[in-house]
């Protein structure tokens, strides 16, 4: 059997945070693109907590700290923004907020 | 190790499916669910790795709050309507993704299975993770010196997220309503409010008086139509 190293970790991650990307690009629901944000956010605290196992250093759980502290807040500000917009308009999605288009 | 790579590969199932789920299904509660599955799993991981702490921030921030956030949301909004997705604005964008999916996950898979297990880096020699002391202990220690001023920010940008979130949810239109808050002190309010309830008193029981007598004089007017 295979010997458990910390390549399997990284590689769970990867797709984890490559599964999050997709929905990001596709889904059209503002709420559901942030749960993409969220599944990419863990995907990298996975990698840091791995590197900080395998190169035996507390740090990297350390950074993971500060990602969780940015991504709480993230979120708050983020369902602001979005209960603002609903408020608005009802049922708009993340093609009808284009106004700030290049 | 058998026990290792068992837990490990049943999490990343659980892991993989919830985060298929997130992206696949059409219900934003489903996707919440979903979301959570996932987060669960990262919290097992973070355990097999030892990082406790984390696990227990884990399960309580992300699972705990963020998620209920996320539902609590959906619950406000309704929305359980459909998406959408028939058409795209950009021509070809969901091709476009998911060759960008494949790019990315090719990438990183070839950089990490080209080194085998050996990964980048060098093995710590200042904050090594000493295995006698407790897992938040040496989380502790190293955020409150080497990373304490990273710390302090942290707070003032929750006290920012704080504010802008109630800045984002306040309804517009004036502050304070002014017919709520009249002029004078508070006993001239009292007293004002007193008499206005004493003329009212008054008035009502002229009324009661009033509606007595009539009566009388209803009925003879209506014998003399008679």
């Amino acid at each position: 059997m295979l010997a458990l190293n910390e390549t399997w970790y990284l590689v769970l991650a990867a797709m984890i945070f490559t599964i999050g990307s997709v929905g990001l690009l596709t889904r059209k629901n503002p709420l559901v693109m942030f749960m993409c944000v969220e599944l990419m956010l863990n995907a990298v605290n996975l990698t840091f907590v791995t590197f900080s196992k395998a190169l035996d250093d507390i740090a990297g759980q350390a950074i993971v700290f500060f990602v969780m502290v940015v991504a709480a807040a993230e979120v708050v500000v983020g369902l602001g923004i979005i209960v603002a917009i609903m408020r608005r308009r009802q049922g708009a999605n993340a093609d009808d907020i284009s106004l700030m288009r290049g | 190790m058998r026990v290792e790579m068992f837990t490990f590969l049943l999490t990343a199932a659980i892991c993989l499916a919830g985060s298929a789920g997130v992206v696949l299904l059409r219900n934003p509660v489903h996707n919440a669910l979903s979301l959570v599955a996932t987060l669960f799993g990262v919290a097992v991981l973070f355990i097999q790795q030892g990082a406790y702490f984390l696990a227990a921030i884990q399960v309580i921030v992300y699972a705990g709050a963020i998620v209920i956030l996320f539902l609590f949301v959906i619950m406000l909004l309704g929305v359980d309507k459909a998406e959408g997705l028939d058409r795209d604005p950009i021509l070809g964008q969901r091709p476009a993704a998911i060759a960008a999916a494949v790019a990315i996950l090719g990438l990183s898979l070839t950089a990490l299975l080209s080194v085998g297990s050996r990964v980048t880096g060098q093995a710590s020699t200042l904050a090594a993770i000493d295995g006698s002391e407790p897992n938040i202990n040496a989380l502790a220690k190293v955020l409150f010196t080497d990373y304490v001023f990273a710390f302090e920010i942290t707070s003032v940008l929750l006290t920012v997220a704080v504010v802008g979130a109630v800045v984002l949810s306040r309804k517009a239109g004036p502050a304070i309503d002014v017919a709520e808050f009249p002029e004078g002190t508070t006993a001239d309010l009292l007293q004002a409010k007193h008499d206005a309830a004493a003329v009212e008193q008054e008035v009502l029981e002229e009324v009661a008086t009033e509606d007595e007598t009539p009566e009388g004089e209803a009925e003879t007017t209506e014998e003399a139509l008679r």
